[in-house]
């Protein structure tokens, strides 16, 4: 129990869902009979539950906004949170979030979790967020003198480095893989390790105007979202055709196969419809099924991954894989949220990774010239201009990266570009047009 | 220019600040217009470790300052 009453938050415990508040409680009672050598206060929890009861009753916070908390030598990992009633709850005096850089694909070992809940037990609050919206392990509330201590565990006893923060690269993401998944379409775990490596000091060091994240999804059905959440997404894609094995279609059709992997058993949806359930589906109307074969006329398929999805016997991935490069993702702060754009169609994904390196550098120039501060990059691309963008990427106008004539209004030609440049032959032009 | 220079400008220029006492990055990119951005970055971090500028941070958005300059989170009140 708290050592106030806290009705407002026990309210958040009703309804059958989990509650972060009867998690919290949990964690102050085991405090109080743990004998744990506690590093941080032992009340911080019931500090913590007490403040936010106070928030609600306020209606308003009560923490402070930033600080200077971190560990020497990073500019980011760790934010800074003070409370501004430190009399009345000192356990949550300061109470610092520490972000930690994720295993890709979230691959962990019940060893590692056990000694990083022991270590933040010990010099944290004991609550954690698995995982942040970024993809970090996140470790909410600890003392400033606990800062360094714990990064030396971290990365000494756990092998574990911190995430990103504050104006950095944040912690780059993937999706399961390789490891996993016959729909990846490059080694996305790979990717994701290797970019980490390379750009380490932007990851810990403040290097831009604002926050850049990247995010590897091995195939277009994106399990990290990455069209969603980065400033660059990376999403698998193949050059070729889909592989139809056209035996495997009449079996899902004769329903010796189960559709969607077994999937969506809950009821009965009856036989599985080939035309109703995957051709009548497709976005571009691109497959065609006259009872016996399967036809898909591949050079008009958008990768919406339906058909594959729904008869992974049959439908697999081209055989020339690689990745689609997208930018500009955002959440509404300016202009509205925003998907990513797609810039680069087609680029190989294989190590050493220099290809899609080499991109990076001219849009993070780019963005560091030109950009305000605080400007994501996909803003900074609506305000500058796709065709901007794509001469700083040196990349040419794609078709591909139109959804359909007239909607992209970004596009502007230059005078170079066009024959004979904008000057006309006015005579020229009233021999054929009255005044 | 050389890095002392570098560093004495930038040190110069933030105490001539009387209005503000926490800079975006893009604010020291204008000290050295001719310079990349990404040097000008490095520069900064390099003053920081070296214990001459402070990172301040929201969690979102990363600004830097001289250190010990302007409201630190326990001195509000202080003339700090």
């Amino acid at each position: 129990m708290a050592k106030r009453k806290t009705p407002m938050l026990d309210e958040l415990e009703n309804g059958k869902w989990p509650s972060f508040v009867s998690d919290i409680k949990q964690e102050a009672e085991k405090r109080k009979t743990s004998d744990i050598d506690f590093q941080t206060p032992k009340e911080v929890c019931d500090d913590l539950l007490d403040l936010l009861e106070l928030s609600f009753k306020d209606r308003e916070g009560h923490w402070k906004h930033g600080g200077v908390a971190g560990v020497f030598g990073y500019g980011g990992g760790v934010i800074g949170r003070y409370c501004d009633q430190p009399e009345e709850f000192p356990a949550v005096k300061d109470f610092h979030t520490l972000r930690v850089n994720q295993p890709s694909s979230y691959f962990y070992k019940t060893e590692f979790l056990r000694q990083m809940c022991e270590l933040w037990e010990r010099r944290g609050s004991g609550i954690t967020n698995m995982h942040g919206s970024t993809g970090d392990i996140i470790l909410l509330g600890t003392t400033t003198p606990q800062i360094e201590e714990i990064f030396w565990e971290l990365t000494h006893n756990l092998k574990q480095d911190l995430g990103g923060s504050g104006s950095n690269l944040r912690s780059p993401n993937c999706c399961i893989g390789k490891s996993r998944c016959e729909f990846a379409c490059y080694d996305t775990q790979e990717a994701c390790r290797n970019l980490t490596l390379e750009f380490q000091d932007e990851l810990h060091r403040p290097s831009f105007g604002y926050k850049f994240k990247m995010k590897f999804d091995g195939c277009p059905n994106g399990c990290v979202a990455s069209i969603a959440r980065s400033d660059m997404s990376v999403i698998g894609t193949w050059k070729d055709d889909i592989r139809i094995d056209q035996e495997a279609v009449r079996a899902y059709v004769a329903g010796e196969f189960k559709p969607d992997g077994g999937g969506f058993a809950g009821r009965d949806w009856g036989p599985f419809d080939i035309v109703k359930e995957v051709i009548d589906l497709c976005p571009t109307h691109c497959m065609a099924w006259n009872g016996n074969k399967l036809g898909i006329n591949n050079r008009e398929c958008n990768r919406c991954m339906h058909c594959i999805n729904t008869m992974p016997r049959a439908l697999r991935i081209g055989k020339e894989t690689g990745a689609s490069i997208l930018f500009g993702a955002k959440a509404p702060i300016l202009e509205g949220a925003q998907l990513s754009t797609l810039t680069i169609p087609f680029m190989p994904m294989e190590e050493p990774f220099n290809e899609i390196k080499e991109l990076i550098g001219k849009i993070w120039d780019w963005w560091s010239e030109e950009g305000r501060s605080r400007e994501r990059l996909g803003e900074l691309m609506q305000r500058k201009g796709f065709a901007k963008f794509l001469e700083v990427c040196e990349v040419k106008a794609d078709p591909r990266m139109i959804k359909e004539p007239r909607s992209n209004p970004y596009i502007f030609w230059k005078e170079a570009d066009i024959p004979g440049g904008w000057e006309r032959d006015i005579k020229d032009f009233r021999k054929r047009h009255q005044k | 220019m050389g890095a002392e220079e570098d560093k004495k400008l930038i040190i110069d220029t933030l105490k001539g600040k009387t209005t503000k006492t926490k800079f975006y990055l893009k604010d020291f990119n204008k000290m050295f217009p001719e310079r990349r951005p990404r040097e000008v970055s490095k520069l900064v971090n390099e003053m920081v470790a070296e214990g001459l500028l402070e990172y301040w941070s929201t969690g979102s958005t990363t600004m830097i300052g001289l250190k010990g300059a302007g409201i630190q989170h326990e001195a509000e009140d202080s003339d700090q």
